[in-house]
């Protein structure tokens, strides 16, 4: 098998991740629940995943990192406990499900909502950003790569936008977390949402949020919280204001192994490779006939994704020869970016999505062009 | 049960920050360990750091310097 769905999980995770994971099911206790040396074990592996990420992100300090189940989960917990009837939020089409749904339930609960369009390459415009800004508005929510193209949004102008205006800037880093480096302070963003399962190299089920000291969001789940047991209310201290229950203590020492892996290895390291490996892909494919890529390609700042369709075949039977035929793992059909697909114009098609880990290599890359152009140059399929 | 006396009880708002707290005295040599809160002292996280009375100062020190907040400085029978 090849496997070319980085974008929607990375298959393959380092040995340590692995290792971490299965050494946990053997020593943790619940976090914050008592100071037997289970229950100790597991507060400090957390905690040290804590610090990795806080260190990861240059957050300053690991208080502020919380940990949640994936991105959707913390774009929830930002966006419905940040927003109040009569603000005003801007944000792009180039979303995922998971910031447009929160936003479109605020919306019907009185916050107004405008969302940016982009050019025919899926690019947004920060003019159009800046000019986006009202009296009323209250933040910029954007994701900082496109599941669809790979196109990025650059953080630094728009938190540059956002502090001119005092807007709160919150992030999705679902698809360049762990492969393009995120500086919450530097790029000012007050509230990252990542996932741990992605470019972080982690386990399913992991994830979590950067939230700035001095921003306020009202948690979305109240309940256990190891501390301050008779309050009526859910603790306001962070990280324990938006972490209701137990935490997926044996996911996150899984986290915490990838990061440390990804420190080891170096973000440079991993993001030439994912990209000389989409460039050779892109390269390969853009010169058959029939072919359409989506997204902007002159640039090096991108996610390693390519999506496209041949000819005017369906993208899911597209997908489905691939993966059939010649054993390539891709993902057809909408990406749960549905503003995208209407920008792109490929809303019934879909589009076939190759997405690239450091794991993959230059053979597995050359065999998918050759695929790709069997496929394109089959007129029977 | 073992014969009780007399020792330092930091009291903390959050799990992450007593984990800090030990993290922090491991590194640097200081003696202490975790204990569940104990019942006479009302706190909002239930792990504290309890450490020999001699090292109040020391403490007190440690947690200024790396920005560990405390909640509160108990002396307890222990």
């Amino acid at each position: 098998m090849i496997y070319m769905d980085n974008a929607a999980t990375t298959l393959h995770k380092p040995d340590a991740v692995k290792a971490a994971v299965l050494a946990a099911f053997d020593t943790m206790g619940n976090a914050g629940r008592g100071a037997s040396e289970p229950a100790l074990d597991a507060s400090r592996v957390i905690y040290g995943a804590r610090e990795k990420l806080a260190h990861f992100f240059n957050a300053e300090s690991p208080s502020r990192i919380v940990f949640t189940a994936n991105s959707t989960e913390s774009l929830n917990i930002a966006i419905k406990g940040l927003f109040c009837p009569g603000d005003h939020v801007i944000t792009t089409v180039l979303e995922h499900n998971s910031v447009l749904r929160p936003l479109y339930e605020c919306q019907e609960r009185g916050v107004e909502l405008s969302i940016l369009g982009c050019d025919e390459k899926g690019n947004i415009s920060y003019k159009e950003t800046e000019s986006a800004v009202k009296e009323n508005t209250k933040a910029v929510v954007c994701t900082h790569a496109s599941n669809v193209t790979g196109n990025m949004i650059d953080l630094t102008k728009v938190g540059e936008i956002a502090k001119r205006h005092g807007l709160l800037f919150v992030v999705d880093a679902s698809q360049t977390a762990g492969v393009w480096p995120v500086d919450v302070q530097n790029q000012r963003i007050d509230v990252l949402c990542f996932t741990g399962h992605k470019g972080l190299l982690g386990p399913q089920g992991t994830g979590g949020m950067y939230v700035r000291t001095g921003v306020s969001i009202r948690p979305l789940l109240l309940g256990g919280s190891g501390i301050d047991t008779y309050n009526p209310h859910h603790p306001s201290q962070m990280p324990t204001a938006l972490e209701a229950g137990t935490l997926n203590g044996h996911g996150i020492a899984g986290l915490g192994a990838a990061v440390a892996y990804l420190e080891e290895t170096g973000l440079d390291m991993i993001r030439e490779k994912e990209l000389s490996l989409m460039r050779r892909f892109y390269e390969g494919i853009s010169t058959i006939p029939g072919i359409k890529i989506y997204g902007d390609f002159s640039t090096r700042k991108r996610a390693a994704i390519v999506s496209f369709n041949i000819r005017d075949y369906d993208s899911s039977e597209v997908s489905d020869e691939l993966n059939v035929e010649y054993g390539i793992v891709t993902r057809p059909g909408a990406h749960c970016a549905p503003l995208m697909h209407k920008a792109l114009g490929t809303v019934e098609q879909g589009a076939v999505r190759f997405s690239f880990s450091h794991y993959n290599t230059e053979e597995e890359v050359e065999t998918a062009i050759r695929a790709v152009e069997e496929l394109a140059l089959d007129a029977a399929l | 049960m073992r014969k009780k006396e007399r020792k330092l009880v930091v009291t903390f708002h959050t799990t992450a920050d007593a984990m800090a707290m030990e993290k922090t005295c491991r590194e640097l040599d200081v003696p202490g360990r975790l204990i569940p809160v104990p019942r006479e002292i009302s706190a909002g996280c239930g792990l504290a750091w309890c450490a020999p009375l001699t090292e109040r100062e020391h403490l007190s020190a440690v947690m200024a310097e790396h920005g560990i907040e405390q909640e509160a400085l108990h002396e307890c029978m222990l």
